[in-house]
């Protein structure tokens, strides 16, 4: 746990970067400090590893004030990882990652085996261990990056913008790997970027700074879609935050409709809409009743689906839009395996809303 | 010390004084004018750039003593011929020079050279009134440090009776009047300074385009 | 050129207290400690330098005034107040060889990526782990080029030592000058360019040695500023 207690930060020259900040980011979760540039994101950060001091105010990592630590030894308990990467150029990745640990009095060897055990854990080839920084693409020197903070386990992980440089493919990816490695690790984490779509997707609870250093709003993500505080948080979050808000409710209770299903070699119906199933019962497409040659269907009959709807993990979001999606207007509802199991419709969907809405569940 | 010797050798002081500047900046002008070409040629082929910079960085190894010795056996001339000094010197700063260029040259954006051409400037006119302008600045830079690096480098000739204010050194030396040896290093120090100045002030007027919009370097600092 | 041919092949040259392989030994012997004693104060000043980025400013200007001072005036000053010997050219090449050491240390640090020594901070290195693994590391191919700079003016200059006394390959220049010995001095100065070139040649390989190969593959390389090459530098050699 990290805890943020009346922080302030001003630099010599007078810029207020952080303004009297209470926040507590809970152990083992990602906290998000999200703001436009220049808002005292980084500031924050980085005074949690007393990169920069605090001109006032207390920092408490797992309960311990971060001022009673020599600086060094704190941050070999802690984890960073920058946009940059900051990776040594002079080193092999193998080297890079092993540095903490070789800090830590680690023998060569252990320490190797540690960092090689790190780069699979990310993600990294083996034969990607004697090479050099300059050798890899951005995307894997920040694999590197985050292998090289987690070597030596540190319980808390800092990132200041760390998928920022990176081209939006490889951003996505990274992140999805952030999430697996987290459901894995349990770190606290907190996580600085300035894109609000990043935010909302990685974080367990997400702080909103608006310049000044002051916090505009410190909640989940499913709280700042559909109840932002105050108008700039409202901008900030941005366009069709209603819509993403939907990903955040849970679908649980939405009613499963009828779904009339063929199988090639089959008579079809002769009209309305039929989803065509394989022999395990997974969608292969629709089928618009009628149009088919003689009768049997064919798969040169079939018309692309949408969206799929996940019983077990789907949220609103994603049953409306696989109705959205969907030629027939109804949305493939599937469990687990990916078998048909029906279908649901952009009104049950919108009759779920109100109904959460009314309960006063988190939308 | 005996500060009494210089009022009376001045005119001494004064005429080595021009014969100091005269060794040290005609080959500056020398080196410059021979340079442009082969920095031009360096930049342009591969082969030349091949055989040019590793030429040029051995010529620039060669000690100054040794070179001012040798030319004479080469030119054909006698060992007490300012020639010497001044072809021993215009290789230094042709050695200098040519990297400098086909550096500055090559540092040019494609991009402006490419809208020259489209502007329909044929490559020799282009060469003169869009790259060449252009690489000033770093030309510039690789001439200041060939001017003052000569600027001293003329008083290794006093050592075979050349040298300008070298001479100082040598006649202090033997004659043990250390005020006239302090004359000859303030007054080389003077030259190379004023030559410098020069230099930089001439670079800035020809190209008043570099004074607007430079930012100075600002250098993040980390706490802690 | 006969001559001087006939000068190198002559056994006596090579042979005795003025032979050439004495003066050779002679002249790297100089080399050596002068480019030794400049290491020594060069590279831990600019390091501290580039490290704290204080004080940079004044390495650059010395340095680029440095090059302006006649190391013949210096030596032969230096000579009329502490007499003959290894102490006044000692001095003048020290003073000589420290400024290219000290621009390049002072310049490859400060060129080390801020990126990169604030991931270094961060991880918890001390200010001198950082200065030791990191910063002189990459500084290094830099600081490798001020050593080499150094000790080609070096043995340049010690050349012109001859002139105050003192041995090496200067001698038969020196001396040749004096008797109008042609064949000797050019023989001389032959000597002394062959052996600029081979350490020019044998720092270029120590390079290659040295610095580690993730700082070669800079065109490869996606960082984005590369470190500058060094400036080209004859001081106020000779
Ligand atoms: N070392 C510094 N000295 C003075 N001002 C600074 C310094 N570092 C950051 N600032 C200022 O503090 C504010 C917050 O900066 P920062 O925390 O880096 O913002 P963010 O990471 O949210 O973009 C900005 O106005 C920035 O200009
Ligand atoms: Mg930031």
């Amino acid at each position: 746990m990290i805890e943020f207690r009346g922080v302030t930060k001003q630099f010599p020259d007078g810029t207020t970067a952080v303004d009297d900040l209470d926040l507590v980011a809970d152990a083992g979760r990602i906290t998000v400090f999200v703001g436009p540039s220049g808002c005292g994101k980084t500031t924050s950060l980085r005074m949690v590893n007393r990169m920069i001091e605090p001109t006032w105010g207390t920092i408490l990592v797992n309960g311990a004030d971060i001022m009673d630590h020599d600086p060094a030894e704190l941050r070999r308990g802690i984890g960073y990882v920058i946009q940059q990467a900051g990776l040594f150029p002079h080193r092999t990745i193998l080297d890079n990652v092993a540095t903490v640990p070789l800090l830590l009095g680690w023998n060569k060897k252990q320490a190797r085996e540690r960092a090689a055990e790190l780069m699979e854990l990310v993600g990294l080839a083996p034969e990607m261990a004697g090479r050099y920084p300059a050798q890899l693409s951005g995307g894997q020197q920040q694999r590197v990056g985050v292998a090289r903070a987690l070597a030596a386990d540190p319980p808390v992980l800092l990132m200041d913008e760390p998928f920022s440089a990176v081209d939006p493919v490889v951003r996505e990816s990274l992140q999805d790997e952030l999430l697996r490695l987290q459901s894995e690790l349990g770190k606290t984490i907190v996580f600085v970027t300035h894109d609000i779509d990043e935010a909302i997707k990685l974080g367990d609870k997400v702080a909103v700074f608006r310049t000044g250093g002051v916090l505009a709003q410190y909640d989940e993500p499913g709280v700042l879609l559909s109840r932002p505080a105050d108008d700039f948080v409202d901008n900030f979050v941005g366009r069709d935050r209603g819509y993403r808000g939907l990903g955040f409710l849970s679908s649980d209770g939405l009613p499963i409709g009828e779904l009339a299903t063929v199988s090639v070699g089959d008579a079809g119906p002769s009209e309305g809409w039929a989803l065509v199933v394989d022999g395990e019962r997974r969608p292969l497409g629709w089928l618009d009743g009628g149009t088919q040659a003689n009768g049997a269907v064919t798969a040169g009959d079939l018309v692309p689906g949408g969206s799929l709807y996940d019983t077990d993990s789907g949220s609103l979001r994603s049953a409306l839009d696989a109705a959205l999606s969907s030629p027939s207007g109804q949305g493939v509802a599937i469990d687990g395996e990916g078998r048909v199991v029906g279908s649901v419709s952009a009104d049950e969907v919108l009759r779920a809303l109100a109904d959460a809405r009314r309960t006063g569940a988190a939308a | 010390m005996n500060w009494g010797w210089i009022p009376r050798n001045i005119d001494l002081v004064a005429s080595l004084t021009w014969e100091h500047m005269v060794l040290a900046l005609v080959p500056v002008l020398l080196g410059l004018a021979i340079s442009i070409p082969l920095g031009w040629l360096a930049g342009r082929t591969r082969i030349a750039r091949a055989v040019l910079v590793p030429v040029t960085g051995l010529l620039y190894t060669v000690p100054s003593l040794a070179l001012i010795v040798v030319l004479p056996i080469v030119l054909g001339t006698r060992i007490l011929d300012p020639l010497n000094l001044i072809v021993a010197l215009t290789i230094y700063t042709v050695a200098l020079l040519v990297r400098s260029v086909a550096d500055a040259l090559a540092a040019v954006p494609a991009v402006t050279i490419a809208a020259a051409t489209a502007m329909g400037y044929r490559p020799f006119r282009r060469f003169v009134s869009v790259e060449l302008p252009l690489a000033v600045p770093v030309v510039v830079a690789g001439l200041r440090v060939a001017a003052v690096s000569n600027t001293s480098m003329v008083t290794v000739g006093a050592l075979v009776g050349l040298g300008g204010l070298g001479r100082l050194f040598t006649d202090g030396f033997q004659r043990d009047i250390p005020a006239e040896i302090v004359t000859g290093i303030v007054l080389v120090l003077a030259l190379a300074l004023l030559v410098d100045g020069l230099l930089l002030a001439i670079g800035r007027w020809i190209t008043p385009w570099t004074r607007v919009g430079a930012g100075a370097r600002v250098r993040a600092g980390a706490a802690a | 050129m006969n001559a001087v041919i006939a000068w190198l092949t002559d056994p006596a040259h090579w042979s005795g207290g003025a032979g050439v392989p004495v003066r050779l030994l002679e002249h790297l012997w100089y080399t050596a400690l002068t480019v030794a004693i400049a290491v020594v104060i060069a590279i831990p000043a600019g390091a501290l330098v580039g490290h704290t980025g204080r004080g940079g400013f004044l390495v650059v200007s010395l340095a680029n005034s440095l090059r302006a001072l006649p190391t013949l005036g210096l030596l032969v000053l230096l000579v009329s107040f502490i007499g003959i010997g290894l102490g006044a050219p000692l001095i003048a090449l020290v003073v000589l060889a420290v400024p290219p050491i000290l621009a390049g240390t002072y310049a490859g640090v400060q060129a080390v990526d801020r990126s990169v020594v604030d991931a270094a901070r961060g991880m918890g290195m001390s200010e001198r782990e950082i200065l030791l693994q990191v910063e002189l590391p990459n500084a290094l191919p830099l600081i490798i080029g001020g050593v080499r700079s150094a000790t080609l003016q070096v043995i340049s200059t010690a050349t012109i030592a001859a002139y105050v006394g003192l041995g090496g390959l200067g001698r038969f220049i020196i001396d040749g000058l004096a008797v109008r010995d042609y064949p000797q001095m050019a023989a001389g100065s032959l000597l002394v360019a062959l052996l600029a070139v081979a350490a020019d040649l044998a720092l270029a390989w120590s390079q290659r040695l040295l610095v580690s190969p993730g700082l070669r593959s800079v065109s490869a390389s996606r960082r984005p500023t590369p470190a500058p090459r060094p400036a080209a530098e004859r001081p106020a050699a000779a």
